[in-house]
């Protein structure tokens, strides 16, 4: 076995750990960190199926996005519906046999590639043409728009311009999950793809891409308007006791 | 109000600013607006340090490490931003002054930047990267700056993807500025009357009962009918709990006397509590849990020694958030109150089920000297609701305007309801020495007030909310409009409602 590998080997399962235990680390905090008052922003559902229902919309649909501003919708919408089909696309990478609807996907997930990359672009473009946006834009904002597009790039570049062994390709991931290591071509473009990629995987826990579980455990979303009907407590606010908190002058 | 009453209704609407009209971006533009700080006196009246403590550095992050880990809204919110600018032409106070630091996303990351570079990875290490920053003086006069340059509308939050509330962050800043002895001094000024008196005017049981004898007089005055303002009063079924300026304020007094004669005119056995005369609750602007909670236990001490079995919530819009959404939170179960009636109730939702039931008598001619527009109060719109469905704090009080007055007309959609405009006064900003934002804020309302005043010649502007009624009160002049364009919407039950006269004692 080559270095290339060994270390492609080793850094495929650092960059996994970190993506597992670092988002499952946030999503405990998330999880475990109180919620003292209800604040979901209203008219709000009032059942927990009308909360479910409301999350799925901003999830699948980003509808408080769409009420804000459509250009930042169609990017953002374009670009995560086009990572979503590339992910699916990439599954295949990983089991044999090939599920169904995988292989369904597979056409689809070649021009979802190209949208993914021209909502990045839309996106970044913002990012230098909307004064308000330029404003709040930190280096990180660049790199991570960056690092999305080099991925999408070099991910395009193998299939279109020059061509990888991705029979090899999926025998090491298959490999990396079995335990039994096969070697990895050493085409430049991959090496690119996949070092760019294990990158946004260790980014990941660590940066503002944590909006994925945030929006789960957003309480203006996530939480039903009832608070008539149901007395919400807080372990820390249950513990102030039935009295006032202050001696009252 | 002669200009706007007279106006003709013109063929095709005529060339106005867009309430929503993009500024151009001025850096600095509000950098001079600062609240006046807490004394000593008021701060530690709250048990907040009396003046900012030599080791506030320390003390601030050690506090912000606190909230982070009691509240899920600030941790989630902190982190979860991806800066893609959705709420950045949202705020009334970016839209009035141009000002970037009062974009929602700018105004979070003034508290983000140091969060970052205390408790995150990225932010201790590579803290140019993602904008980290420590908590300098310079970031801290920020602070005092720009978190008193939002009103915790929450119009940010409804547009953020994440749900994202400014609010939040801004709370819990105040409470952090607070906590290392740098006080506003509006807020917690008011917050120690509440304590010391009973209410925010600091007007003792003896006057209030003389302002509402004076109240009872003056109606028997204008319709003959014997309307009482009970004060105190044990065994009445339902305690009314409003905000203090419902007392002395113009147009609030009037909203007062409409409340009065509903619960006239339903037969309603009810009173106001000195204890509790007090709807406002300024500790959720100050952020503090621990206030916001002993404000509220009055609530629950006064309707627990009068014995009634009903609460019920006057005019005003923030109150109605801290009553609607916290009060079981903070001072429930309210198990001894009567099941059958929401807990507690809005006084719309009273007046509406009223008017549903055929309770209540309107000669609506008597409010057709004005044409009415509908101003959704912030907290009311976003962070609480009426009625049984989602949206019914909308529909119920346009209900009542509708039900009482011949002509009604909405202002622009993307002015209302939830996406209505804060008046510019909210959140704790009441205060003489922030007029200038005040006046400024106000811009995106007063410009959709003024499409419908010129296309539909509209004449007053209603509203449910004790801080937006004195705030417009303020700055419509500044907008060329009439100081007495605001009116309440109880005040126009008020002028509508038919009482029977009482039976003249003499028999003349």
């Amino acid at each position: 076995m080559t270095a290339l590998t060994i270390a492609y080997v080793m850094l495929f399962y650092a960059a996994t750990l970190v993506l597992v235990g670092g988002v499952g680390y946030r999503i405990w905090q998330f999880a475990t960190t109180p919620a003292p008052l209800k604040i979901p922003t209203t008219p709000a559902p009032v059942t927990t199926s009308g909360v479910a229902f409301r999350l799925a919309r901003e999830v699948v649909l980003f509808e408080s996005l769409f009420k804000a501003n459509k250009w930042i919708w169609v990017f953002g919408w374009v670009f995560h519906a086009a990572l979503l089909l590339v992910l699916l696309r990439h599954v295949r990478y990983f089991q044999h046999p090939v599920w169904d609807v995988i292989a369904l996907v597979q056409p689809v997930g070649v021009y979802a590639g190209f949208a993914m990359v021209v909502g990045l672009l839309g996106l970044w473009a913002r990012r230098f043409l909307v004064e308000r946006v330029r404003y709040i834009s930190s280096p990180s904002d660049h790199l991570m728009l960056a690092l999305l597009v080099l991925i999408g790039a070099s991910g395009l570049m193998m299939k279109f311009v020059a061509h990888t062994d991705i029979v090899a390709v999926k025998a090491f991931f298959l490999g990396l999950m079995r335990f039994e290591f096969q070697p990895l071509p050493a085409d430049p473009p991959l090496l690119v793809h996949l070092t760019l990629v294990a990158a946004l995987m260790i980014v990941f826990p660590f940066s503002k891409l944590l909006h994925a579980p945030g929006v789960f455990f957003s309480p203006t979303r996530n939480q039903a308007d009832n608070p008539r009907e149901r007395r919400h407590l807080a372990r820390w606010a249950a513990a102030l006791g039935d009295g006032p908190t202050r001696r009252q002058p | 109000m002669t200009d706007a009453r007279d106006a003709k209704v013109p063929d095709s609407p005529p060339d106005l600013p867009d309430p929503l009209e993009m500024p151009a971006i001025a850096c600095g533009a509000m950098a001079h607006s600062r609240p006046y700080p807490a004394t000593p006196a008021m701060q530690q009246a709250l048990g907040f340090a009396g003046e900012l403590v030599p080791d506030w550095k320390n003390k601030a992050i050690a506090k912000m490490g606190d909230l982070v880990g009691k509240y899920r809204s600030l941790k989630v919110y902190l982190d979860s931003c991806v800066k893609c600018g959705a709420c950045t032409d949202k705020c009334h106070y970016f839209l009035g002054t141009g000002d970037p630091k009062n974009m929602p996303v700018a105004r979070q990351d003034l508290f983000r930047k140091v969060y970052r570079r205390h408790f995150t990875l990225a932010g201790k290490y590579a803290p140019w990267l993602v904008g980290a920053e420590d908590l300098t003086e310079e970031v801290l006069q920020d602070w005092n700056t720009y978190f008193h340059q939002c009103s915790q509308c929450r119009r940010c939050s409804v547009y953020c993807p994440y749900g994202i509330d400014t609010a939040e962050i801004s709370m819990a800043a105040r409470e952090i500025m607070d906590h290392i002895g740098l006080g506003q001094k509006y807020s917690n000024e008011i917050i120690g009357k509440v304590f010391k008196v009973g209410n925010n005017l600091g007007l003792p049981p003896k006057a209030l009962r003389a302002t509402l004898e004076g109240l009872e007089e003056e109606i028997e005055e204008d319709t003959g009918a014997k309307v009482r303002l009970p004060l105190d009063e044990a065994g009445a079924d339902i305690l009314l709990v409003t905000p203090s300026a419902d007392f002395f304020a113009s147009p609030h007094m009037e909203g007062l006397i409409g409340y009065a004669k509903v619960f006239h005119a339903a037969g309603a056995k009810w009173t106001i509590s000195s204890k509790a005369s007090e709807a406002a609750n300024f500790g959720m602007f100050v952020g503090s849990y621990e206030l916001m909670r002993d404000i509220s236990l009055r609530i629950r001490e006064a309707a627990l020694e009068l014995g009634v079995k009903r609460i019920v919530i006057g005019e005003c819009g923030h109150a109605w958030r801290v009553a609607y959404s916290f009060l079981n939170t903070l001072a429930g179960p309210f198990d001894f109150l009567d099941p059958n009636y929401p807990k507690p109730q809005h006084i719309c939702e009273y007046t509406w089920d009223l008017i549903q039931d055929g309770k209540l008598t309107f000669d609506k001619s008597k409010n057709d000297h004005m044409k009415l527009t509908f101003h959704d109060s912030c907290n009311v719109a976003r962070a609480s609701r009426m009625g049984p469905t989602p949206g019914g704090q909308f529909e119920i009080p346009r209900n009542i305007i509708k039900a009482v007055c011949n002509h009604f007309y909405d202002m622009a959609p993307e002015t209302t309801r939830e996406a209505t405009f804060c008046c510019g006064g909210g959140g704790g900003l009441l205060s003489d020495e922030l007029m200038d934002l005040r006046i400024k804020g106000a811009q995106p309302r007063m410009r959709a007030l003024e499409e419908v005043v010129k296309t539909n010649g509209v004449t007053h502007m209603a509203a449910i909310c004790a801080i937006c009624k004195a705030q417009f009160s303020k700055v419509l002049p500044e907008y060329n409009f009439d100081r007495e364009m605001i009116v309440s919407v109880h005040q126009l039950v008020s002028n509508a409602i038919v009482l029977e006269r009482a039976p003249d004692p003499d028999g003349e």
